[in-house]
């Protein structure tokens, strides 16, 4: 441990607001988790933040450490803090702040179901089980982007989500290309019209912060490059406009 | 970005990938020792080879620099919209217009 | 605090890439118009020519030639992305970049004599 002690700054408000410095000591094996819930417990109950499983399962705790979005109870403050221990704290970007660290994940969620990011089923049940060898390559293509929990890290470190607020965003534009690579899925054709668009993949500038940031190590600047891939071929064919 | 205009933009990127190597290429080779009109004429005038790929490299500008800078007022100012769109395609008539006339100037001089 | 996705070496990457585009977009109207005035003679271009002699002009030029290498540059790694598949290292690509725009840019500066 290079300090005794671990000065904070978190954020306190909402849109608008002001960050306030906390000071506490420093423990080992600490996460950032572990602080935030401290500072909560010791010095001031009326801070908001959102958090579950503390074990990096539910995805619900993401913040912005020290500039960069992770997941604050896999994130020891030996790794994040700067070597003076201090820690800056700030809610998820790109999202509506409700209080302190807790953001508003509604916008979020909703494009998921705008790209349609979720399983349509054939209108007439087929008749035996779908067989699905885990080899073929468009499974893999779906099982490299399966594993998102929906933490919504990558959706606050995409540049092109701040300077659009409609862009649909790297984690429903991924989970889109796990379902456009799934042979059961029967609503493709909407999916591909509700990827593309004004606000749709082809915004996607390849900065690869989403790729860079994922705590899933989930690659969505490739799975939207799959979506622009495909929608390319579609419209040289005349297809979705 | 649409399906189309991301279509026009890249089949436009890939031909003018080719064009810019040669353009570069060019370029290096005319500069050498200094740049006059005569120079340049005299490789220009006349020659029908020369005179087609400047004329897709000029196309391809016309497609693909418009569609590129509607990305960035998107994104970068609050401007969106017809106005936008119709201000770009204007811009990219201009280019077409210019580019062709600059083609014909340097063929027939 | 620098916000940690501008750190990246993908962003770097797009900002050169938006930045070498914007100055050839604002450029290339003034190159046509340049090399129109040919119509008027070879003399129209030559004193044309003339001007860019003068060493803030051919300043320009060297930046404009750099830009329009590093368009083309960054522009082969998002295709790479996008229609090849290639997952690439950013930071080696665009250090391999970087490298192709300075030889190009060398290059323009010997010869210009």
């Amino acid at each position: 441990m290079t300090s005794e002690s671990l000065n904070v700054e978190v954020w306190r408000g909402g849109a608008t607001g002001t960050f306030q410095t906390f000071t506490l000591p420093r423990r080992q094996n600490q996460t950032v988790l572990d602080v935030v819930t401290e500072i909560q417990r010791e010095q001031d109950a009326t801070l908001s933040y959102r958090f579950a499983c503390r074990v990096g399962m539910c995805g619900s705790c993401a913040m912005v450490v020290n500039g960069r979005p992770r997941w604050t109870c896999r994130t020891r403050v030996s790794e994040a803090a700067s070597a003076e221990g201090a820690l800056r704290l700030e809610p998820l970007r790109n999202f509506t702040v409700v209080k302190d660290l807790a953001v508003d994940m509604a916008q979020f969620f909703d494009k998921w179901r705008d790209a349609h990011g979720y399983f349509q089923p054939a209108a007439q049940r087929p008749a035996d089980f779908a067989v699905v060898p885990p080899a073929t390559p468009a499974r893999q293509a779906a099982d490299a982007g399966i594993e998102c929990i929906g933490c919504g890290v990558c959706y606050s470190a995409c540049d092109v989500v701040a300077w659009d607020k409609e862009y649909l965003g790297p984690a429903a534009l991924n989970r889109a290309w796990t379902l456009v690579n799934d042979v059961r899925d029967a609503g493709q054709a909407a999916r591909l019209g509700a990827v593309a668009g004004d606000d749709g993949c082809q915004c996607c500038h390849t900065h690869m912060s989403c790729t860079s940031f994922c705590p899933k190590a989930i690659a969505p600047t490739y799975s939207i490059a799959g979506l622009k891939r495909t929608l390319f071929w579609q419209a040289l064919k005349g297809g979705t406009r | 970005m649409t399906a189309a205009l991301f279509l026009a933009q890249r089949i436009s990127a890939m031909v003018l990938a080719l064009a810019v190597a040669v353009h570069l290429g060019t370029i290096l080779y005319a500069v050498r020792g200094g740049l006059t009109a005569g120079d340049i004429l005299a490789r220009t005038h006349g020659n029908l080879g020369f005179a087609l790929f400047y004329s897709v490299f000029v196309v391809g500008v016309a497609v693909h620099a418009p569609i590129g800078l509607r990305n960035v007022i998107r994104e970068w100012t609050p401007w969106r919209g017809p106005a936008l769109d119709g201000a770009l395609a204007v811009f990219a008539v201009a280019l077409l217009a210019l580019g062709m006339r600059a083609v014909i100037a340097v063929y027939i001089a | 605090m620098m916000r940690a996705s501008h750190k990246q070496p993908g962003f770097v990457a797009a900002l050169l890439h938006r930045l070498s585009g914007i100055a050839l977009a604002i450029f290339l109207p003034l190159h046509f118009l340049a090399l129109g005035t040919a119509l008027k003679g070879a003399g129209a271009l030559d004193s044309f020519l003339a001007v860019t002699h003068a060493p803030l002009v051919k300043a320009t030029e060297f930046l404009l030639v750099a830009a329009l290498a590093t368009h083309m540059t960054l522009g082969l790694r998002i295709l790479a992305i996008e229609f090849l598949d290639i997952r690439e290292r950013t930071a080696a690509v665009l250090t391999g970049c970087a490298a192709a725009v300075f030889a190009v840019g060398l290059a323009f500066l010997l010869n210009v004599g």
